[in-house]
Order: structure tokens, then sequence, then C-alpha cells
């Protein structure tokens, strides 16, 4: 597993077990959260809170959107340029 | 195609059919004696009330005014003002005790401080939406909290506070739905619901509170037809030119801040054009909007109707 992937699995955990119930099949890197339907505006509440706590990090009001947020890759990049590893 | 041209109705035509499917619901269809709503001194109740007081005859519709805290006195002013005018049996009902004891305000409070931890008594609130202009953004709920002094400030929500607000402020839609059914058994009435058709569609109500109700008639208007109704059947001028707000939190929240992000009348023009499958480009010339603009307000019509399909949902039956 690369570093990166490895940085962003606990993302992965966090939306299979919130968000579909224990169930990773089917999840992939770069399936759209908004267009699956699997996280809808309540839910990215939850993921943003749980970006902050994880990774230290502060998620400001403009870097709320689908381009930083929604998919696993699409999260990979927004951590990659937040912190810098 | 002009904006005024695709959401024009035959006001007459329109009250006439309205008329004989109210009897048709409350005569026929529950067999009932009559029709209970709550008006809050906006259009949408107004021109319920005037509806149905026409088609059941003003002795058997019966009007409540369910005032609380975050209530306007100018609300209840221009409710009584329907009332009068219609000459339809009203009442009163100060549900602030009833949320009082449900611990409603005391549990928003609570809410509100896991945002704001200095809130408290002199402090005023309200909950609103970022607004259509910028980058396509997710529809993140932020608090605006106005301190004694008059300074505000304005912080996101987390989902912890979030929840936490949106759940007790609820109490309010639901307790006055439970006074409505209260009146409806006592009279042997039925319920009428006041939800247009972007309220409706769109899932701006409350599951159970004011999406409650035995039959709606305006809930297939679009807001600028329920403005036209309400110029046909005389609605006093002052309720037409209302601006209309939620009346749910202590500070003035209009409909746009809470959940449209855009103008109404603008919002009814983007329904209209999702429902009628009209591109993003042509919506923009009609509604002077961005196409853009058009096809994030489209992308929110589609969230919303995700959240309305939970809300309008009926129990689901495991057979």
């Amino acid at each position: 597993m690369s570093a990166q992937t490895e940085k962003v699995e606990p993302v992965r955990r966090f939306i299979v077990d919130n968000f579909l119930f224990g169930r990773s099949d089917g999840l992939s890197d770069e399936q759209s959260f908004l267009d699956s339907g699997i996280i809808d505006s309540t839910g990215i509440l939850e993921l943003v809170a749980f970006l902050e706590e994880t990774y230290g990090l502060q998620v400001n009001d403009e870097e709320l959107i689908p381009d930083n947020l929604d998919s696993i890759n699409k999260i990979s990049g927004f951590l990659l340029a937040k912190l810098g590893k | 195609m002009l904006a005024s041209d695709l959401l024009t109705i035959d006001p007459r035509q329109e009250t006439d059919r309205l008329v004989e499917g109210i009897r048709d619901a409350v005569f026929k269809q529950f067999r009932r004696r009559g029709a209970v709503l709550g008006v809050s001194g906006g259009v949408d109740s107004a021109v319920v009330a005037y509806l149905c007081a026409r088609a059941l005859g003003k002795d058997r519709v019966q009007v409540l005014f369910m005032p609380e805290v975050a209530s306007s006195s100018d609300s209840l002013r221009l409710g009584k003002l329907v009332a009068e005018l219609l000459g339809v049996r009203h009442a009163t009902e100060d549900i602030a005790p009833a949320l009082a004891g449900a611990r409603c305000y005391e549990r928003q409070a609570d809410a509100v401080r896991l945002a704001v931890p200095e809130y408290g008594p002199g402090y005023k609130f309200k909950i609103v939406l970022p607004g259509l202009a910028g980058a396509e953004r997710y529809s993140i709920f932020s608090i605006v909290v106005q301190a004694p002094n008059g300074e505000t400030k304005k912080v996101r929500l987390s989902p912890e506070a979030y929840l936490g607000i949106v759940a007790a402020t609820s109490f309010k839609q639901r307790v006055r739905k439970m006074m409505e059914y209260y009146y409806a058994d006592l009279l042997n009435f039925a319920v009428a619901g006041t939800p247009n058709r972007l309220e409706y569609e769109l899932g701006f109500f409350v599951k159970n509170g004011d999406g409650s109700a035995d039959f709606k008639p305006i809930a297939h208007l679009y807001k600028s037809q329920v403005y036209q109704l309400a110029a046909y059947l005389g609605v006093p001028e002052e309720i037409q030119r209302r601006p209309p707000t939620t009346e749910t939190y202590s500070l003035d929240q209009s409909q746009e801040e809470f959940y449209f992000k855009v103008p109404l009348e603008k919002m009814d023009l983007c329904l209209y054009g999702k429902d009628h499958a009209i591109s993003a480009a042509d919506l923009a010339t009609v509604a002077g909007l961005r196409q853009d603009e058009v096809e994030r307000v489209y992308k929110m019509i589609d969230g919303h109707r995700k959240v309305a399909k939970y809300l309008l949902s009926p129990p689901l039956l495991l057979k």
C-alpha cells in the first residue's frame, strides 16, 4: 500500500462504517459520493468533522467543495495539499 | 420565453377547481364536517383559508393562531385579519408553554452552545446556508448569533450542533400540528396543510409537523402562482407584500437563507425548469441567472429531493 493510500485509509474506514454500514464492497477510490448518494449534506458535516479531528487540520469554508471531498481520491488529493505530505 | 409566461395561471379557473377539490376531499372522501388550519400571517396559509372558506362555508372553517416565543406580533395581527375578513371560526393557542414543557427552548439553547459557548439570555440566532455565488459549495449550515450588544458572529455548525438545533426546533411545527389535530378531532373536521410546491417537493417542512395534513390544496402551486391566487381571492395587500420568513428562530431568517440559497421567484423558475426538462442554458436567460448558477440550482434541487423522499415517505410496511 502506498504512503498516500495508507494516509487516506482511515477515511475509507470512516465512510464504510458510517455510510455503508460496514459493507466495503463496491466503494472505489474514484466513486463520487454525491452521484452515488452515499453521503448527504449532514454526512458531509460528519466527514469534515472527522477529517479535522483525525488529521488535525481546519477545513475552511471555501474548501467545502466537491473537488476536495467528493471521493476517496479527491480527499487524498486535498489532504496532500493541506498537509504537504 | 418570458418568466411571466411560464408560471401564469388562470386564477379563477384554478380557484374553481380547488374549491371543488376541497369539497370532495373533506365531505366525500373523509366524511368530515369542515377544515382546520394554522394561519401564520403569511400568504400560503391565507390563500388556503380563503379557499377553504369559499369551498366549505365560513362556519365550517376553524383557523388557529399558534404563537410562541419566536413569533412576531405582526403574524398574529395579520392572521386575525384574515379570520375577521372571512368571518371564519378562530382561536389563539399560545404553544410556548407546551414547547417549554418539552424543553424545546432549553434543548435548542444547549445545541447552540455547542457552536457558540457564550450563547445565553438576550442572545438571538438563526441558521443560514452559503449563497449560490462562487464555486460549487456543499450546503453546510452556519449559525449567525447576535449578542445583546448587537454584535453578530457566524460560525459553521458541527453535525452535533446542527442536528441538535433542528431536532429541538422541530418541536414547534410538531406541537402546532398536534393542536390542529386536537381541533380536528373535537370538531370532526379535516386538517388542511398549507405548503406550496417548493416546500412540498423540496422537503422544506418538518416530518409529522407542518408536513402532515389530510389534504394540501396548494402543494402543486409554485410560489408565484400562490401570489396570483392571493391577488384574485382578495388576500390583504399587506400579506401579499410581506417577505416570506420562517419565523422559527429568534433572528429573522428568510427562506432563502434557510433553504433555497436563491431568491424565491428565481427558485420558482428553476424548479419549473427542472420539472419541465428545460435546459440550464435556456432557463438561465429566462431567470436572469448565469448558466452555471442554474446548473448548481438544478443539482441542489436533486439533493433536496433526496432528503424530501424520506420526509414524504409513508410508513414502510415490512411484509
